[in-house]
């Protein structure tokens, strides 16, 4: 199931909902009957086309949102009955937009977290050179602020900060949407260097098909607020499932329909 | 005599009326600081306080100034020295473009920043000091600068109430119909209102968040 050996060294899910809905304070449902189980260090990708829930069920996971029925479990243990910050500190969190500080350097948005819970400068210093190192940016570019830096550069940050406290969970939402399609094949590449060494516990949520197979270990796929399947990579390219084919067939035709060099 | 000559003969005079003036435009904007950049945070935090605190704010500034500092006369205490009630009333006058400033900077803090900060685990209060309130700055600054500008001006009805300030060469002159005297008072007034403007606007410049 799980591609990673380390995943079976604790078979307990890392994240779980179970029976999870959520309705807007409108009164509008979204979420219903989730059930979902996330293993660790597994790459869960959420795909579905947009409004389909990606964005609130990975908020349900940071408390961002809270379910309105349901539970969402982290290690085991409800979130509603956990410190919400504590909680969130011990969750990495990418999202689109990317939302560096604007005000504060590269290296101080890196280290904001790390600072407020009290490390001494030292490993502080030594934390921000490693992961500008991890998400391959040169140091020289700590001390300069977001805006003087490139979409891809931005999200690199955006990573090395969601990763400077070292959380076990790692949250992404459409984090390499934004970018040209060179810039994000090359981070999906690194993406998946850096998860084969650090081994977190991903979620991550994407519209694209070719990311997901890419990237996810299984793929969760929804609709409308429901979890259709939760297939491999493999199960999905070849599942039966409606909404599934239809995915892959688009996936194929793209293909099918890309003009080719005549050949010789 | 003419103008200059005059400025020159009422140096002292004229000094230690500015000085009056600007304590009672500082003191005041101050106090409108203090009360009304937490007022906007409020507003800016729960929604439900913005019409009640905006509108009773707006609604202070539709009160005529003169007839403000009379109504504000009888108030014991507060009515046994003019500048209290002129302090009292120039900081109600500060107010709304503190609050709205402040409520205006913060709303405007891009909501994926904010997202962001509360995702990766800060309080509220950190969210505040380090992310809302630095970004909102220059805004809330420019809300400041505005209500000193005004309180300058406004400043010089103080003295119809005995407070002191720049007034009271303008309503002495105006008793007197002297022309002299009336601008001994509102050349300076003018002069102090332009430096606030031009000195706290170069300051909010320099709060600009990158
Ligand atoms: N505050 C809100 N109140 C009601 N509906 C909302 C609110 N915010 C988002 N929605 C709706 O929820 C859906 C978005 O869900 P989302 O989880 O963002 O989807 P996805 O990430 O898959 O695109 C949309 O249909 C949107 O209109
Ligand atoms: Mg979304």
């Amino acid at each position: 199931m799980v591609g990673n050996m380390e995943g079976t060294a604790s078979d307990a899910p890392v994240i779980e909902f179970r029976h999870v809905g959520y309705t807007w304070p409108n009164g509008r449902p979204l979420i219903t009957g989730l059930n979902l189980e996330v293993g660790r260090g597994e790459t869960l990708v959420l795909l579905g086309r947009s409004g389909s829930g990606k964005t609130t069920t990975l908020k349900l996971i940071n408390r961002l949102l809270n379910p309105t029925c349901g539970k969402v479990l982290v290690n085991g243990v409800p979130t509603a009955e956990t410190d919400v910050i504590h909680l969130r500190r011990g969750i990495g969190y990418v999202i689109q937009d990317v939302g560096l500080f604007p005000h504060y350097t590269v290296a101080r948005n890196i280290e904001l977290v790390p600072k407020i819970e009290n490390w001494p400068a030292e490993r502080i210093r030594t934390r921000v050179a490693e992961l500008l190192e991890l998400v391959g940016l040169d140091v020289s570019l700590a001390s300069r602020y977001p805006h003087e830096l490139s979409g891809g550069q931005r999200q690199r940050v955006g990573v090395a900060r969601a990763l400077a406290a070292d959380p076990a969970i790692l949250l992404m939402d459409e984090p390499f949407g934004a970018l040209d399609a060179l810039t994000r094949h090359q981070l999906q590449r690194e993406f998946l260097s850096l998860q084969k060494r650090l081994n977190k516990t991903v979620v991550f949520v994407t519209h694209d098909l070719r990311e997901a197979l890419r990237l996810g270990s299984r793929i969760a796929l929804m609709d409308a607020g429901r979890l259709i399947v939760v297939l491999t990579p493999q199960e999905f390219l070849r599942s039966r499932e409606p909404l599934a084919a239809a995915y892959a067939q688009a996936f194929e035709d793209g293909f099918a329909d890309a003009p080719r060099e005549p050949t010789p | 005599m003419n103008l200059s000559q005059f400025l020159h003969q009422n140096y002292d005079q004229i000094l230690e009326l500015t000085v009056e003036h600007l304590w009672l435009v500082g003191i005041s904007t101050l106090f409108a600081v203090a009360i009304g950049v937490p007022l906007g945070i409020l507003t800016a935090r729960r929604q439900v306080w913005n019409r009640p605190v905006l509108g009773t704010a707006n609604l202070i500034q539709t009160v005529p100034s003169l007839a403000l500092f009379g109504f504000l006369l009888p108030v014991p205490w507060l009515g046994e020295r003019a500048d209290r009630i002129a302090i009292l009333a120039l900081t109600l006058y500060a107010l709304l473009p503190v609050i709205r400033n402040t409520y205006t900077g913060i709303r405007g803090v891009d909501p994926a920043v904010v997202e962001a900060g509360r995702g990766m685990g800060l309080t509220e209060t950190q969210l505040l000091f380090q992310v809302e309130l630095p970004l909102a700055l220059s805004v809330i600054f420019s809300g400041i600068r505005v209500a000193v500008v005004v309180s300058v001006g406004l400043a010089t009805i103080a003295a119809a109430i005995g407070a002191g300030g720049l007034g009271e060469f303008i309503f002495r002159g105006l008793a007197m119909v002297n022309n002299q005297l009336i601008l001994a008072g509102a050349i300076p007034a003018a002069i102090l209102a332009l430096a606030a403007d031009f000195g706290l606007g170069w300051l909010e410049k320099h709060l600009q968040p990158r």
